[in-house]
């Protein structure tokens, strides 16, 4: 039988330090293939958009949430459930807009970067801009077109890792009939 | 209790995946002697029964073989054509075997858009604000489940009436899509879906839903 028939709506656990580890050879041999750090980031954030579209579903499917009716729940979603599930981390939301269209994830532990030393001739590298594509990916599918972006990094001195969601409009075309 | 169908469609109103679990049969073979009391008629490149009702053979049943051998449309396997081949008395006797026609999948993929601007339209039309649109067709023989994700795709199951726990089925095949159509790297999405996987543990998932007429936890 399938090597998943027994598998729940409890996703697996697994050493996360595979995943970083990989992620770490991935981002180095981007580093490798393209001459500046804007391309690898550039590159970082396709992919990241790649594994976006296709793990909302998983998200949709297997946590139980309905549609966000405003980017606060949205916020709230995003930070207590998609990152304790794929993460196992849950990042703070703070530094809302006036308008509330924008907000930040602090994470106090990415943990992409658990073994990560920046070198200095890497400056302009966003190491875990995979994750804004992501973001930006999941969110799309579900007609939120968003602009994500890493505005403090650990790795580069900052005391906290902030990443900064901007809501920029609702995405009426892909709205599936029967959602107002 | 049986699971009759599923389809998959895309956001855009394509048919991405049809499977059908079970098809009743009701073809009916019979020995006819000359002349045919039944009328025949040709409809849409098939010999469907227009008048005549016996037996068991109803109207709209089309002409699927004739002494054994399956016709190829409106031409006997011999490339006669089949009224004519009938209206001949020196064939007779002949043993005709009468059945509904099964759907082409060029009629399933014509049907699955057709249901996806209908559930459109009922959203549109209906009195009540923020309805989501078709979730349930009952008639009498068949009862048609569908489930909107918050992306778009639908889920649609064909069943018995009397089939309970549909709805914990179709979030069922929602996360066997999601785990095996989407976390297969090799499937582009929107594309018609053509994984192995996919199609085992779909099977899988219909058996249990007809055995137990529902999923208990952590089925």
């Amino acid at each position: 039988m399938s090597r998943q028939a027994n598998r729940g709506t409890e996703s697996k656990k697994m050493n996360s330090e595979l995943f970083t580890l990989t992620y770490g050879a991935l981002v180095t041999q981007l580093c490798k293939d393209y001459e500046n750090d804007e391309d690898v980031n550039k590159q970082l954030d396709k992919m990241g958009y790649n594994i976006g579209v296709r793990l909302i579903e998983d998200f949709l499917a297997r946590s139980n949430v309905g549609r966000c009716h405003d980017f606060r729940e949205t916020a709230d979603v995003i930070a207590k459930v998609a990152f304790k599930m794929y993460l196992g981390i849950t990042p703070s939301v703070t530094n809302w807009s006036a308008a509330g269209d924008e907000f930040s994830l602090i994470l106090e532990n990415n943990p992409l970067v658990d073994f990560v030393e920046l070198p200095d001739n890497h400056s302009g590298l966003i190491y875990s801009n995979l994750l804004c594509g992501v973001l930006r990916g999941a969110l799309e599918m579900v007609q939120m077109a968003i602009d994500v972006k890493f505005v403090q990094d650990t790795l580069k001195g900052d005391n906290v890792t902030e990443i900064r969601l901007k809501f920029i409009k609702r995405i009426e075309e892909n709205l599936p009939a029967g959602e107002e | 209790m049986v699971v009759y169908s599923v389809y998959v469609v895309n956001k855009a109103g394509g048919l991405i995946y049809q499977y059908d679990n079970y098809s009743p049969r009701n073809d009916v073979e019979k020995t006819f002697s000359y002349p045919l009391d039944l009328v025949l008629k040709v409809y849409d490149e098939r010999v469907v029964v227009s008048f005549g009702q016996r037996d068991g053979i109803k109207v709209g049943y089309a002409v699927l073989s004739i002494n054994g051998f399956d016709v190829n449309g409106r031409y006997t396997a011999d490339n006669r054509d089949v009224l004519e081949y009938l209206n001949t008395s020196y064939n007779y006797p002949l043993a005709i075997r009468f059945g509904r026609p099964r759907l082409t999948s060029n009629e399933k993929l014509m049907l699955a858009s057709m249901f996806h601007s209908l559930f459109a339209i009922g959203s549109q039309l209906s009195p009540e604000p923020g309805s989501s649109g078709i979730e349930v067709l009952e008639t009498d023989t068949f009862k048609l489940h569908c489930f909107q994700t918050l992306t778009g795709i639908k889920f649609i199951v064909l069943a018995d009436p009397r089939q309970a726990g549909i709805d914990s089925l179709l979030r069922k095949i929602y996360e066997i899509y999601s785990d095996f159509a989407l976390k297969n790297p090799f499937y582009s999405l929107e594309m018609p879906i053509r994984c192995d996987l996919f199609e085992q543990n779909l099977k899988v998932a219909l058996e249990i839903a007809e055995k137990a007429g529902t999923f208990g936890a952590g089925s």
